[in-house]
């Protein structure tokens, strides 16, 4: 069984967001790179089975789109265990176009399982997985926080409104996953790191597809006014202005 | 041309987010000088439906085909496709909850629209089409034009107020053209609670974290909870350590919700959780630090230990009901 991880580069998560060119492009002049934090319980996941079932699982990939800044991610996934690296060469715009570069990836590989995470931390778009699943006509489950093997079947839990829905997967397919799926995320070591050099990873000439949707400009949120503080005793005081002056009751 | 509504249905029940998407779809579609087409996919008894009228929706379609009971993203979003080529609706919405999440890209493929997840209101603009959404987990806003003939949004949570129509509205028979093979996935088991509030639909949410010291200490946050009609929430270490269900995790990484009232007690405020409930009206936060970085973003704080004000608080909010 081989497993393909779809993984974006998001900023830090505690990056101080900050635009450029008249608020119409996110500065990225300080700007550290993570592997986005749900596509990183994915490969988690992805890399617990292998660990689990070495005799089933083969190989894990880790697929990216994006120019050549993002292989940093990618050798971070390297280096906590993937297999190999494959790297769409052309800028993610939307999840249309994402979608559309991932397509060729999953069409010319042979993955069982497909995983994306169910959103990315930078535009929030929380469409590409869906949307290569259906362009690839594989079946998808989404919102997937549990994924185990038994033999050949596949059981997945996914999240729904008010409660969970176990489903037997059958392979190839999609998951689109969010927490749970995996708790701690695995941290390299040194000898991650070293290994990950010499691990292949692969460029692929992008495909043509335009973007659907583009974005025109940012704006930040406005500050918000002082907290204003109750003494400890008054809490009946709180509600009074949480009915009277918040009309949050 | 016209624009379709997805209405999920919850234990034989619409819900507020399927009247809040209602609401906006009606204003969407005089912004548009158009009609509003509700989908209905799934069992659902004709009181109900009915009940899309009152919210906006100017004409209901239904389909009764028992195979919807599961939800299939495959199929699903096919239905949909066909239902929104069928009455020419060149904008289809979704609320941005699993169902759409799961939903609106599938259907995106299929006719080739464009998406966009979570807009927070209406379109600024119809000519370009120009919408807004929260991008960077709640830390910037983004204006986007969507290209192209046709667009699916889905609407953020608690983005767009509720307005009843007296309207009524013809229910239509939907039957969509799906054959086995459409149907791709089957559940084997289901895990719900049908009596207890959604977190990601609560007008108020009570929130724990670390402070809260240990799982065994939160049947008063219950207790607030429930004297409130409350959902209860928590910070990701609670949910890592198993102190509550990973379902009530918000933040980042967790669900982002965006009540009218949020309480966080004793939590951090740490940015990453701030992420997932800055879009909340109202944040209450209690801690016994006064230097907490939750205070920079709530609206209301107590400093004291969470022992004694916890009673307290279930007592104040006993009073106020
Ligand atoms: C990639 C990434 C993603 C993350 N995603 C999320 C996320 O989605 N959601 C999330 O919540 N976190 C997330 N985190 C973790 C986040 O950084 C914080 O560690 C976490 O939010 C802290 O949880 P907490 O506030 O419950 O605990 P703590 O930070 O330990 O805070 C406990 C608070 O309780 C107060 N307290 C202690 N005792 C009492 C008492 N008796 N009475 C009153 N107050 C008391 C303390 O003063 C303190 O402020 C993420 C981190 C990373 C790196």
């Amino acid at each position: 069984m081989n497993i393909l991880v779809c993984i974006s580069s998001v900023p830090e998560t505690t990056t101080k967001i900050r635009f450029t060119d008249e608020n119409k492009a996110f500065d990225t002049s300080e700007v550290k790179w993570i592997i986005n934090p749900w596509d990183e319980l994915a490969l988690t996941r992805a890399l617990e089975l292998k660990e689990q079932y070495p005799d089933q699982v083969q190989e894990i990939t880790v697929a990216t789109v994006g120019g050549q800044w993002t292989e940093q991610v990618i050798r971070k996934a390297l280096a906590i265990g993937a297999d190999k690296g494959l790297r769409v060469d052309t800028e993610p715009k939307d999840a249309w176009q994402t979608a559309s570069q991932l397509l060729p990836v999953v069409q010319n590989g042979n993955y069982d399982i497909v995983m994306a995470g169910i959103d990315s931390s930078d535009y929030n778009g929380m469409a590409v997985g869906n949307m290569l699943a259906e362009m690839a006509e594989l079946p998808s489950i989404a919102a997937v926080s549990y994924l185990d093997l038994d033999g050949d079947k596949i059981t997945v839990k996914r999240e729904v409104a008010g409660g969970k829905e176990t489903m037997e997967a059958k392979n190839p397919f999609v998951a689109i996953v969010q927490k749970g799926i995996a708790i701690e995320p695995k941290i390299a070591g040194m000898r991650g790191v070293m290994n990950a050099r010499r691990k292949p990873l692969e460029v692929l000439e992008p495909v043509n597809a335009e973007a659907m949707t583009e974005f025109l400009s940012f704006e930040l949120p406005e500050p918000k006014g002082d907290c204003i503080m109750i003494e400890p005793g008054n809490e009946s005081e709180l509600f009074d202005k949480l009915a009277n002056e918040a009309n949050a009751l | 041309m016209s624009i379709l509504a997805y209405t999920p249905i919850r234990d034989g029940q619409f819900t507020k987010l399927t009247y809040e998407l209602l609401s906006y779809g009606r204003a969407l579609a005089d912004q548009l000088s158009t009609e509003l087409v509700a989908l209905s996919l799934g069992k659902t008894e004709e009181d109900q439906l009915k009940t899309l009228a009152e919210y906006g929706a100017d004409k209901i379609l239904h389909s009764n085909d028992d195979r919807f009971e599961q939800l299939d993203n495959r199929a699903f979003s096919k239905a949909i496709s066909q239902a929104a080529e069928k009455n020419e609706a060149n904008i289809v919405l979704m609320a941005n909850d699993f169902t759409g999440k799961a939903l609106a890209p599938a259907t995106g493929v299929h006719l080739k629209a464009g998406v966009v997840s979570g807009v927070i209101g209406l379109p600024e603009s119809t000519d370009p089409f120009v919408v807004k959404k929260k991008v960077f987990t709640g830390k910037a806003f983004a204006r986007i034009q969507v290209k192209g003939e046709r667009k699916i949004f889905t609407l953020e949570t608690n983005s767009y107020e509720i307005t009843q129509t007296s309207k009524e509205a013809a229910i239509e028979t939907f039957e969509p053209q799906l054959d086995e093979g459409d149907f791709t996935t089957k559940i084997i088991e289901e895990d719900k609670q049908t009596d207890k509030i959604l977190l990601t639909d609560a007008d108020i949410v009570v929130s724990g974290g670390r402070g809260m010291k240990g799982p065994e200490h939160w049947q008063p946050l219950e207790e607030l909870a429930e004297v409130l009609g409350a959902a209860t929430a928590c910070s990701r270490p609670v949910s890592d350590e198993k102190w509550r269900p990973e379902e009530e995790h918000v933040g980042q990484t967790g669900k982002i919700i965006a009540p009218n009232l949020y309480f966080a007690l004793g939590i951090s405020g740490a940015i990453q959780h701030v992420a997932g409930v800055s879009g909340s009206k109202t944040i209450v936060a209690v801690n016994n630090d006064p230097e907490a970085p939750i205070f920079e973003v709530a609206n209301y704080g107590i400093v004291g230990d969470l022992k004694e004000v916890l009673p307290n608080l279930i007592e104040a909010a006993k009073a106020a009901k």
